[in-house]
């Protein structure tokens, strides 16, 4: 049904079938996939996301058919409860079709690309129950972000934000009996349990702004809300304060910002294309839309505003120097993605929703890109390992010893680690140029698509925030940093193990949807060109943006079509100089096998906190789990068991009950009372009866004589009465 | 003509005697008998009653008495004579078996 009172035409009536058609999807997969081949699981599950991928381009051309007008669809009745009105309703105009096209086109090609990743993974062993099982909870996904972006209310918006935390904690711990090189281990489920847990602490906040929200503003339905805000800022605006930044704090647990970023490195321990899809392209990014989409009460209190800059701008900064010291190929990326996201929700924060939205769609291009290279690179290094455990396998067994092909048997290989490998650019030719170009477009060189976004986020904190742009150019030139680390290290020098030496590269199935996201994050930039500005103009429809009349440095106030020379020549130079920086340490002079990081001696002890994530998970575990866990066996042991179990139970309940029983209902109202009467009755019936027995005496005369006085006490009665 | 006094003092009389002799004779026989001088007094007394107040209800109540008399009798006969039959005794003081 059309909420909208002009006549529309398009196609908003399918909007329903981008929850649909991943659902259908995962039905098919769940009802028949027990028949079903791999192939047929992978291509059902991905026809379904294409299916809503074509939805999305259907919708997007309908709203730029009716200039960007929003429509809205209802589909049902969820919750009319008094004041509270909530209907299952679709909202489609240009911010959420962006939203829609990123989550369905990135999705498309990731499902595509899970089809032949997930069967070579090491632990997959043909267990083709599993495989399904992964592309149901793929899809899964691809429905519950589709509930979010769509969503016409908070609550909607809350019912998808959920649907797609439960997914992404269904798969982080997909394999979740084992550890990533299939040993059995708790890690991955704890790595799934800490992302829920964490993202709850966020929820937290999300709901707290959605009662704050319902109390004071009376609903959950955005432009109802828009509408009723400014009157709030008015007269009391420490509420809207109040609302922003619990939503904040929302933001926060979803799109891993400090403080709460901690779950998303952990939360490699899920397959490549989960990273991939979830935490990299489309879940994390929930609350950049969260924000923007909000844009109309963050643009009343300018004061929540600046925290979140500050928010983003410090997760930038920190998460960037994090994954200078690291190992792990995808614990890089992470650290990466969540610096990344810094970068957007310090643009969406500064107002830069533009550049916010621009840099979330280029991110997820690159960065999809980039992990799903990274998944590449760990299959070419697990099938060399494969092949020499066979290697080995053979010429034991030519000897005739009798061994067990077993890989608990053999040293502890980690495909991941980035120290085990080197040289791959001989062995993975595709890979590593596919990884090139998400590296230069992720570092912003001219003329990837990281390039332009990620200069429209520094000019307009250039202007805006002038201490914001520092942190965030710095945070950029950490960035090309630990790309460019990761080049020399992973594909150049020599071999620092022999699987890395005969790693093989991935087949087709792998290699073309990287190929398409490849081309994306070369041509991504052509979405926002300067002067163009197409998806500027496109997102006004829907976010209205605020011009700043603060006075701007000088040095910006030359612009070529919104792209100022002097903030696009520093970030340049600066991801040049740390792409040859990077060089001179680890290119030049390639790492040896077993050689320690050439930065740890010059850095020291910065490095040995750049290393261990600035130790921000010991400190946790320090000031909330230890304290956490303390509090809670107190109160298990001391308070619930002792306490309650022991004294207050034992003692006051059942001890009161006993005597209450014994002593005051058995002994005395019992035995003395109850028992007493109905013995003496009995005694008194005995007694009487023995004396009267004594009047029965056998006699026929004395009865006679009985007789007698009766009627003689009768008549003298009747007589004299 | 005789007055009613007389009558009914008379009848006293004789229900006194045989009264009295339910009480302490041990004979069944002679208890009948004396139950038998006991309504014969009060059948004296309806009778006198009768021609005192010129109705013959008395006088037709006496006949019922006589007959129910002569029942009476006649199933305690029977009893009597069966008791003696199984007890060779008819004193009523060791008839007291049915004593609880």
């Amino acid at each position: 049904m059309f909420l909208s009172e002009s006549t529309i035409t398009g196609f908003f009536f399918l909007a329903p079938w981008l929850v649909f058609a991943p659902v259908v999807g995962l039905l098919i997969n769940l009802v028949f996939g027990h028949r079903f081949s791999e192939k047929a699981v992978g291509a059902v599950a991905s026809l379904a996301s294409g299916t809503a991928f074509v939805v999305s381009v259907l919708l997007a051309y309908s709203v730029a058919a009716n200039h960007g007008e929003l429509v809205r669809w209802r589909l049902a009745e969820w919750i009319h409860i008094g004041t509270l009105n909530l209907d299952w309703t679709f909202r489609v105009d240009s911010l959420s079709t962006t939203m829609m096209l990123v989550v369905s086109g990135v999705g498309t090609l990731i499902h595509i690309y899970a089809i032949g990743y997930m069967h070579e993974d090491v632990r997959f062993k043909n267990d083709v129950g599993r495989f399904r099982r992964f592309f149901v909870f793929l899809n899964l996904f691809i429905a519950a972000m589709m509930i979010l972006v769509s969503g016409d209310s908070y609550m909607m918006l809350f019912v998808g934000w959920e649907g797609v935390g439960l997914c992404s904690f269904l798969l982080i711990g997909f394999w979740f009996e084992m550890d990533t090189l299939a040993r059995p281990s708790w890690a991955n489920s704890n790595a799934a349990k800490k992302a829920f847990i964490v993202n709850r602490v966020g929820d937290f906040g999300f709901l707290m702004a959605g009662f704050l929200m319902f109390w004071n503003l009376g609903s959950f339905q955005f432009d109802a809300v828009f509408k009723a805000a400014p009157a709030l800022a008015e007269t009391n605006p420490g509420l809207i304060v109040a609302i922003t930044l619990f939503m904040l704090v929302g933001v926060a647990g979803k799109s891993a910002q400090f403080p709460l970023y901690v779950w998303l490195p952990d939360a490699m321990a899920g397959p490549t294309p989960v990273s991939a899809l979830i935490h990299a392209a489309t879940m994390v990014t929930a609350g950049v839309y969260l924000v923007t989409r909000s844009a109309p009460l963050y643009t009343l209190v300018p004061q929540a505003q600046f925290i979140v800059v500050m928010t983003g701008a410090v997760t930038a900064l920190f998460a960037a120097t994090i994954a200078v010291g690291q190992y792990d190929i995808k614990k890089v990326l992470a650290y990466s993605t969540i610096s990344q996201l810094g970068f957007m929700v310090a643009a969406v924060g500064m107002g830069a929703y533009v550049a916010g939205m621009f840099h979330l769609i280029t991110h997820a291009f690159f960065k999809a890109l980039l992990f799903l290279s990274a998944g590449s690179v760990i299959l070419g290094l697990e099938r060399g390992h494969h092949h020499l455990a066979h290697a080995h396998h053979d010429e034991k067994h030519g000897k005739g010893v009798k061994t067990k092909h077993d890989d608990h048997h053999e040293e502890v290989f980690d495909p991941g680690d980035m120290r085990n490998m080197g040289g791959l650019r001989k062995t993975m030719p595709v890979t590593f140029w596919l990884y090139i170009i998400g590296t230069l477009a992720l570092a912003g060189i001219f003329p990837f698509a990281g390039f332009w976004s990620k200069d429209e986020i520094l000019l307009d904190a250039a202007k805006l925030y002038p201490q914001v742009y520092w942190l965030l150019a710095i945070a950029a030139f950490f960035t090309a940093f630990y790309m460019g680390r990761q080049i020399w290290m992973v594909f150049f020098g020599e071999a620092r193990h022999e699987a890395a030496a005969h790693a093989e590269e991935s087949p087709k199935i792998i290699t073309i949807p990287l190929m398409v996201l490849a081309a994306l994050s070369i041509l991504g930039g052509a979405l926002n060109l300067p002067y163009v500005h197409t998806l500027g103009a496109w997102l006004e429809h829907t976010v209205e943006i605020v011009e700043h009349e603060a006075p701007i440095a000088p040095w910006l106030e030359q612009s070529f079509g919104g792209l100022n020379i002097y903030v696009a020549l520093i970030s340049t130079v600066a991801a040049l100089l740390a792409i040859l920086i990077s060089w001179l340490i680890y290119g030049r002079k390639p790492l040896k096998t077993g050689q320690i990081d050439p930065l740890k001696k010059p850095l020291s002890f910065i490095f040995t906190g750049m290393e261990n994530k600035w130790f921000v998970d010991e400190i946790y575990q320090t000031i909330i789990i230890n304290p956490f866990v303390k509090i809670s066996q107190f109160l298990a042991d001391v308070i619930d068991w002792r306490f309650w179990h022991d004294w207050f139970h034992e003692t006051v309940i059942a001890g009161t009950y006993n005597w209450i029983s014994e002593t005051a209902l058995n002994r005395y109202a019992d035995q003395k009372g109850i028992d007493a009467f109905a013995n003496g009755l009995g005694s008194v019936t005995q007694n009487i009866s023995a004396t009267m027995r004594k009047v029965q005496n056998g006699f026929v005369r004395s009865y006679a004589l009985s007789v007698l006085l009766g009627v003689v006490i009768i008549l003298g009665y009747l007589l004299f009465k | 003509m005789v007055p009613v006094n007389y009558y009914i003092t008379l009848s006293a009389i004789l229900f006194s005697i045989g009264a009295l002799g339910v009480l302490i004779r041990r004979n069944p026989l002679v208890i009948f008998m004396s139950v038998e001088l006991m309504l014969n007094s009060a059948n004296l007394a309806f009778v006198t009653f009768a021609r005192m107040h010129e109705s013959l209800n008395g006088q037709i109540f006496v006949f019922f008495i006589m007959a129910v008399a002569a029942a009476e009798v006649a199933v305690g006969l029977a009893l009597i004579v069966q008791i003696f039959k199984t007890k060779h005794s008819i004193n009523v003081d060791e008839m007291s078996s049915l004593k609880g």
